[in-house]
């Protein structure tokens, strides 16, 4: 049980955040969320500066543009990012956090080298197409169907939820190459590439108003088999390393950056008035504020923990359901914290009064979809219940 | 970094944890209710295995470990529901002579958190030295010339306190200093204990539930109770992470605040404690009302340690003081 960063980890630290501390401020912020040609530009471009600098892909392999350091610089490098505010992953989530790591334990040679480096530089955004209206918690029973005809799939179905989708350039498909097999053994994992004739895409707004996610349609598609990741028919297993990454570790820079909104929402208390008093004079306020530290502190504490024994497998373990169930409803506690500190000013969702509504309450808002998406709490519940603690399967 | 334990720390770990189990199977904690349950041959057992002079120097006497490793043995102590003050005996090696040995005996009262009053101590009977703990001192009082009265029906059968009601002061033996660092250790040790106390109790429930039929099928196919124990396990999780992190924490340079991860440990893990105590309760239906089922130990000793160096309400205060900082 060391805790300690080594002195490497250190120096790596201490350039990082002088980086930082050059580069933050000179991205500026960032653009309004309906702005998606300024949102992608926004997001690629600083995933270009952090390739530029050396700072993407810490745990990549080197032969395809990361820097292939230790676990502990992942996180030193999350704790960094957070700690300066840095921009946020944004449209390159899929690509960065689970399609390019599905890739790096699972693709091919000619895969790897096609599509690691231009996600590291900015170039690829992913979009994941996973879940149809059939086929949601359900993600075994989907429909979308591949028929081989001579190097090609030809694919046809219908996606929904797909977050990026409209700004993707590749997609993580998930089709089904034999109806006849049981579920879960005739599904393929595709890298479908989203400007094939046959691709129709019709936007879906969230609760929040944003376009965020889409519908995708697909008729009579043509995907080259050489797009497959792993074997034809294995796709449920290629699938599950990349639920795996999606739980795991792909909210770690969250995790960490909700210390600092904690405090931000602490310091807003104390600038908000009520009567003659301010929201911070509250004594349970700050206990709330308090417990929720604590909570966060336990959380960032258990992702050293995983990431410690990752460190020796190369992949988050089951543990990282877990950590989902509790990192998720903990921001929706946060970020609720933060609108009833703005009381009445939250009607509205453009600042007024000098407080940041906008910011808290697009937050609240899409803290909604946490504990739905990459698998809704009931869901880990089930996987924590029935493959850690060994209870019988629901049915 | 690397949060794994150490070789060193999993054979200490399994050390005592099979030690614990072997003395102190449910049945006999049932046995040591009946009566006084402080146990002194299980009290030299605890001393011959080091529990109490763990932390002090090998130089006299002790083991030279760190809080970290402390951490590991109380969770098991925790799990074991082990009788006797435990905590204070620990916190008092290398300040009264014999404490390391566990040949003196010795408990405390701390005064400089919320709640002073009433002064009820813990195993009254069984001490030889009383700790007082105040904001600006320690003192030391001789419990065998201390007058106090038994309480008939204790809240946790194996915590039997007595009511103090004049408190003579005592010999001194540290100030502020020492009182501030024997109350963060205490947190520490106390959040151990409720991370032990959280896991048993979630191991019960699942075994219990994968036991228990009805409706022809074992309860723990029930979602609304597969969920609560998935809860009950994600809990005990984040408390072992916050605990062993506060114990590094502690005992290494340059890793954090260590009042910070104490009190945070404190707070996760004292709520996972009663949380666990009480789903479990629940899971076990009728016979988790019994007394002759362990369940209700658990949820008593997870009281009483909610009491014990700061309330999670004190802890969470002060969190929230860093936070604004
Ligand atoms: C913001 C957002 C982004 C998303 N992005 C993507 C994306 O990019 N790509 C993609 O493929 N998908 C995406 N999704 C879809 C997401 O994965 C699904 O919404 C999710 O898996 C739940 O499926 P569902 O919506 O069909 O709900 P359902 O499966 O219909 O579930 C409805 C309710 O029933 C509960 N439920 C279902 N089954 C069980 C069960 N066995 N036991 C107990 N309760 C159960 C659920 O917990 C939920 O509360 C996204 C979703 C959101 C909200």
């Amino acid at each position: 049980m060391d805790l300690r960063y080594s002195a490497a980890d250190e120096r790596f630290r201490a350039e990082l955040r002088a980086w930082l501390a050059d580069e933050v401020p000179k991205h500026g912020p960032p653009p309004p969320a309906h702005d998606w040609p300024a949102r992608v530009a926004y997001d690629t471009g600083w995933q270009r500066k952090l390739f530029d600098a050396g700072y993407a892909g810490i745990n990549w392999p080197k032969a395809y543009g990361g820097r292939e350091l230790s676990a502990t610089e992942q996180l030193v490098y999350y704790e960094e990012t957070a700690r300066a505010a840095a921009p946020y992953v944004g449209v390159n989530f899929v690509g960065l956090l689970h399609g390019g790591p599905t890739i790096v334990a699972e693709g091919s040679d000619e895969q790897k080298a096609k599509h690691l480096p231009r996600i590291l530089r900015g170039e690829e955004v992913w979009c994941q197409g996973f879940s149809e209206p059939g086929a949601g918690s359900d993600l075994a029973s989907l429909k979308t169907r591949a028929v081989r005809v001579g190097d090609e799939y030809v694919v046809t179905g219908h996606k929904i939820w797909c977050s990026f989708a409209h700004v993707g350039e590749f997609c993580e498909l998930l089709v089904r190459t034999d109806p006849d097999a049981p579920k879960h053994r005739g599904i393929s994992w595709l890298i479908c590439p989203m400007h094939l004739p046959g691709i129709e895409i019709r936007p879906l707004p969230t609760l929040a108003g944003e376009g965020e996610f889409s519908e995708v349609f697909f008729n009579d598609v043509r995907v080259p088999v050489s797009a497959r990741v792993g074997a034809e028919n294995d796709g449920w297993r290629i699938t599950n390393v990349t639920l795996r990454f999606e739980r795991g570790t792909a909210f770690a820079s969250e995790m960490i950056n909700l210390q600092r909104v904690l405090g931000e929402i602490a310091a807003l208390a104390k600038r908000v008035t009520r009567h003659d008093a301010t929201a911070w004079d509250d004594a349970g306020l700050r206990r709330e504020c308090g417990h929720l530290l604590a909570e966060l502190d336990a959380l960032w504490a258990m992702v050293k923990r995983s990431v410690s024994e990752a460190a020796q497998s190369g992949m988050p373990g089951l543990e990282g359901s877990a950590i989902k169930l509790y990192y998720t409803e903990l921001f929706q506690r946060v970020s609720e914290l933060g609108v009833r500190v703005l009381g009445r000013a939250g009607l509205a969702r453009d600042d007024v009064a000098g407080l940041p509504s906008r910011q808290l309450i697009h937050r609240h808002l899409n803290s909604l979809s946490l504990t739905i998406a990459a698998g809704s709490s009931q869901i880990q519940r089930n996987i924590v219940g029935e493959r850690i603690l060994g209870l019988p399967k629901d049915r | 970094m690397d949060f794994r334990l150490t070789e060193d720390q999993s054979a200490l770990q399994s050390g005592i944890r099979a030690w614990c189990d072997g003395q102190l199977p449910h049945e006999r904690l049932a046995e040591l209710a009946k009566g006084d349950p402080f146990d002194a041959k299980l009290w030299s057992g605890l001393a011959e295995m080091g529990v109490f002079g763990l932390r002090a120097p090998e130089s006299e006497g002790g083991v030279g470990l760190g809080l970290a490793d402390a951490a590991l043995v109380f969770a098991e102590l925790g799990r074991r529901l082990v009788p006797g003050p435990v905590a204070w005996t620990h916190l008092a090696a290398g300040l009264v002579p014999g404490a390391a040995s566990g040949e003196t005996v010795v408990g405390g009262l701390d005064l400089a958190g919320a709640l002073g009053e009433p002064h009820l101590v813990e195993h009254f009977g069984a001490l030889d030295v009383l700790l007082v703990l105040r904001a600006d001192s320690v003192e030391r009082v001789d419990a065998k010339a201390l007058a106090a009265e038994p309480v008939a029906t204790p809240l946790d059968p194996l915590t039997p306190v007595a009511h103090v009601r004049s408190l003579p002061s005592g010999e001194r033996v540290g100030g502020a200093d020492l009182a501030a660092r024997l109350r963060l250790e205490g947190a520490a040790l106390v959040a151990a204990l409720s991370l032990g106390i959280a896991e048993m109790a979630q191991e019960l429930a699942t075994a219990y539930a994968k036991e228990r039929e009805q409706f022809g099928r074992a309860i723990g196919g029930f979602q609304s109770i597969k969920h609560m124990l998935a809860d009950m396990f994600v809990r005990q999780e984040m408390a072992r992470a916050a605990v062993w992190a506060a114990g590094a924490t502690y005992d290494q340079d340059g890793v954090g605040d260590r009042a910070r991860a104490i009190a945070s440990a404190r707070v996760v893990a004292g709520d996972a404690a009663m949380k666990n105590a009480r789903a479990c309760i629940q899971i076990y239906g009728g016979m988790g009302y019994t007394w002759e089922m362990p369940p209700h130990y658990y949820l008593k000793r997870a009281w009483v340690l909610s009491t014990c160096f700061g309330t999670s309400e004190e802890h969470e205060a002060r969190l929230a003081e860093m936070l604004g900082a």
